[in-house]
């Protein structure tokens, strides 16, 4: 590990960190995200793929 | 998914992307604006994306240039709302309604964008040091340098002492530790 720092120091951090990130994670996305992908497949099919 | 369209791949991406935009910027509305600047960018530059790499990387490099981007035009404007960014996140209860954890996002929340960010990414999102170095542009030296100063920090604001550390911790807590000690590297 780097610097000497106290390891249960580092890990009591982590894991925090850990935790208030999942917990977003966990919520998981809102609608508004899915409709945003939607829409942007929609714009591609009726503009035309012109590949 | 195999019809290899790597656009199928960023809804997948969308809940860890969220999760790094609100850490980051710790306003939940001002994230979910940026997550999506990002997916629009990400999808109309597709062709930017190289197959068979990390895809999650290159839309958290996405991500992070948005939000410093648009940082810089709203400085002043970021800076004076940061302090209610600050409180209203130290004040969310957390599930467990442990004061410990109000602790440490007000702490989190103290730490320079930088320093958080390399936490982020190194301590929560599972990158290595050398992919976080690339997302940011800076050497991996640099972002071990944060990420300890960052460390160093939260120790610091939260009042966490060489050899204390284990005092300060709460039965939960404990557990999330002692149960960890399997996962973590």
């Amino acid at each position: 590990m780097q610097l000497g720092q106290n390891d249960d120091q580092e890990r009591f951090i982590d894991e925090n960190l850990r935790r208030v990130y999942e917990e977003t994670v966990d919520e998981g996305i809102p609608d508004k995200f899915k409709d945003l992908l939607k829409k942007l497949k929609d714009q591609e099919k009726s503009t035309g793929q012109q590949q | 998914m195999s019809s290899a369209d790597p656009r199928d791949e960023l809804v997948e991406h969308l809940p860890a992307m969220r999760a790094f935009a609100i850490s980051l910027t710790r306003n939940g509305a001002i994230a979910d604006d940026m997550v999506q600047d990002t997916v629009v960018k990400a999808w109309t530059n597709i062709d930017k994306f190289e197959v068979g790499t990390n895809m999650r990387a290159w839309l958290f490099t996405i991500l992070r240039n948005t939000y410093y981007s648009s940082r810089r035009k709203a400085n002043r404007e970021v800076a004076d709302i940061d302090g209610v960014f600050t409180e209203s996140l130290a004040e969310k209860p957390a599930h467990d309604g442990h004061m410990q954890m109000t602790d440490f996002r007000k702490a989190l929340g103290e730490l320079k964008d930088e320093q958080r960010e390399a936490l982020l990414l190194v301590g929560a999102s599972g990158f290595s040091y050398e992919e976080a170095a690339e997302m940011c542009g800076v050497a991996v030296g640099t972002i071990k340098s944060r990420t300890n100063r960052a460390r160093a920090r939260i120790s610091e604001l939260m009042g966490l002492k060489e050899d204390e550390s284990l005092e300060m911790t709460d039965d939960a807590t404990m557990s999330v530790i002692s149960s960890s000690k399997v996962s973590s590297f």
